[in-house]
């Protein structure tokens, strides 16, 4: 699903890489941690499978998209298959609930009546029943990332990448958030997260790399946040 | 494609930066209705020298009874008129000569000022000169060399050839016409510049919006047409209210102007309707094209 070929990435101005030699795959339906201390390139590892940057050297492939070869205007077309989900929620404040959640599938032209069947499905699947007409400002922290998972995983994507989804939550409201991306997750949408959360790492037990100083210094299955050894 | 969505996003933009686009739209306006003004002035003065040089004459004033003109010794005689006369027709420049006589000139006179009678009552028939009305195949070429022929000839007052009075008017006319323009596309640069802002503006207040329409997949067309469309429909505002100064323009200055000549060679409906449709295309272009470009900086992908 998504595919580094020993993708490196300078940025300009900065004379260490932010990814170095980076190869690894992540298969379909799989949930994989990345964790790392910042400034290991979690964040530029996200960007680049979202294309919004570009590698200096090396191949990325996401579904089945070489993002070296997608010209820009097939770009939109390859995020619909991405959600993202952000530890600033990225809501609209002046926007419902349900409306934010409208709103990703309204810009990319979906029809109405389609619109009104899914969004309230969404939201029962991420567990805002009855929160449907909130404001953002009205819910908690660990509501509003609800709602944001909710806008990421109403169009079905294919990758639901995660950045530090629980970074702004108490860890008891996180293990909420953790349950609704096990239940995307199970849906058979690859999650990848970006984490700082040990506690989560080690409860979950999924694959974790771990990134440092823009290399991958360890990749295992069923893994911890800490060295397992 | 969502079209109430994408106006409802357009009325947003507008109304968040109001003051912006009032600006916006007022200068449209006023660039807008100066370069009509410019277009209509520029159609004004073709329409009347084409009429003029159809019309244009060399006057031959021939010496009278009583002319106190000093290359006047008494009256022109029959014989000095008949030699004029033919020695003009003979011209291969000439298409047409007229003798008017002191009577005839006092008719055409009064008709002439029919409306300044106390001007007419002042003047008899004797203290008008006689004339030789030349009609010129190619007025504006060959003036000149026609109107050398005959002046200083015997029996010739004064020549006067319609062209040189005319060429001052024109002259006056283009003046006032490149005053007009220049100053219309100082404000057109300074309309670009606004749409530029406003734009960028807009983009910036909606960078939340615009973002999570990029993180979610949606076309560059789609994130940028309400921007676009916010420039051109802001465009249109201020085009409206252009045409309508345009009209005005045309029914109160160019028709005013309009009486103060004895002709009537004013600008048709279809005139004006040209120009409002010509303001229309470059106040559309240019916001559509400045809003797209300044997208293109700030909207990337």
């Amino acid at each position: 699903m998504i595919e580094f070929q020993n993708v490196t990435k300078v940025y300009p101005s900065q004379n260490r890489a932010a990814l170095e030699n980076v190869d690894l795959t992540v298969n379909k339906g799989e949930f994989v941690f990345l964790v790392g201390p910042s400034g290991s390139g979690k964040s530029s590892f996200l960007r680049l499978i979202l294309r919004e940057e570009r590698p200096n050297d090396g191949r990325i492939l996401v579904a089945g998209n070489d993002l070296a070869r997608l010209t820009n205007w097939k770009v939109p077309a390859m995020r619909r298959k991405i959600g993202c989900v952000f530890q600033d929620f990225r809501l609209l404040p002046s926007k419902t609930v349900e409306q934010n959640v409208a709103f990703a599938l309204e810009v990319i032209g979906k029809p109405r009546r389609f619109i009104r069947r899914v969004v309230p499905e969404v939201l029962d699947l991420v567990g805002l029943e009855g929160k449907h007409d909130r404001m953002p400002d009205q819910l908690s922290g660990g509501e509003q990332q609800r709602v944001a998972m909710a806008r990421a995983f109403v169009n079905r994507p294919m990758i639901l990448l995660a950045d530090e989804p629980t970074g702004n939550i108490d860890p008891a409201t996180s293990i909420g958030i953790m349950k609704v991306l096990d239940r995307i997750n199970r849906t058979g949408t690859t999650v990848v997260m970006a984490t700082h959360d040990a506690a989560i790492v080690d409860s979950m037990r999924k694959r974790v790399i771990e990134l440092e100083y823009g290399k991958v210094v360890r990749d295992q299955n069923r893994g911890v946040y800490g060295q397992a050894y | 494609m969502r079209s109430n969505f994408v106006f409802q996003e357009i009325w947003v933009g507008l109304r968040r930066n109001l003051t912006m686009t009032m600006a916006l739209i007022v200068v449209v306006a006023i660039s807008l209705s100066l370069l009509g003004t410019g277009l209509l002035f520029v159609k004004q003065v073709d329409r009347t020298r084409t009429y003029w040089q159809s019309q244009v004459e060399i006057s031959v004033y021939l010496c009278y009874k009583g002319d106190i003109s000093p290359n006047c010794h008494g009256a022109a005689t029959t014989a000095q008129q008949q030699g004029l006369q033919s020695r003009l027709q003979a011209m291969p420049q000439v298409e047409k000569v007229t003798y008017v006589t002191q009577q005839q000139a006092y008719t055409l006179f009064k008709s002439a000022m029919s409306n300044e009678q106390s001007l007419v009552s002042t003047v008899t028939a004797t203290e008008l000169p006689p004339s030789l009305e030349v009609k010129l195949r190619n007025p504006s070429a060959d003036y000149q060399i026609v109107s050398s022929a005959v002046t200083g000839a015997p029996g010739v007052d004064s020549v006067i050839d319609e062209m040189t009075i005319l060429e001052k008017f024109y002259n006056l006319l283009n003046g006032l016409r490149n005053a007009v323009i220049v100053v219309a596309l100082i404000l057109v640069v300074a309309a670009v510049l606004l749409v530029a802002n406003t734009i960028r503006l807009s983009a910036f207040n909606r960078r939340r919006e615009t973002g999570i329409m990029r993180l979610v997949g949606a076309s560059n067309f789609y994130i940028q047409l309400p921007f676009l469309l916010e420039g051109v429909i802001a465009g249109l505002f201020g085009w409206v209210i252009a045409a309508a100064l345009l009209v005005g323009v045309k029914s109160l200055l160019l028709n005013n102007l309009q009486q103060y000549f004895s002709y009537n060679v004013g600008l048709s409906m279809a005139d004006l309707v040209e120009v409002i449709v010509f303001a229309m295309i470059v106040g559309v272009a240019l916001c559509g094209v400045t809003a797209f470009v300044t997208l293109r900086r700030y909207l990337r992908v």
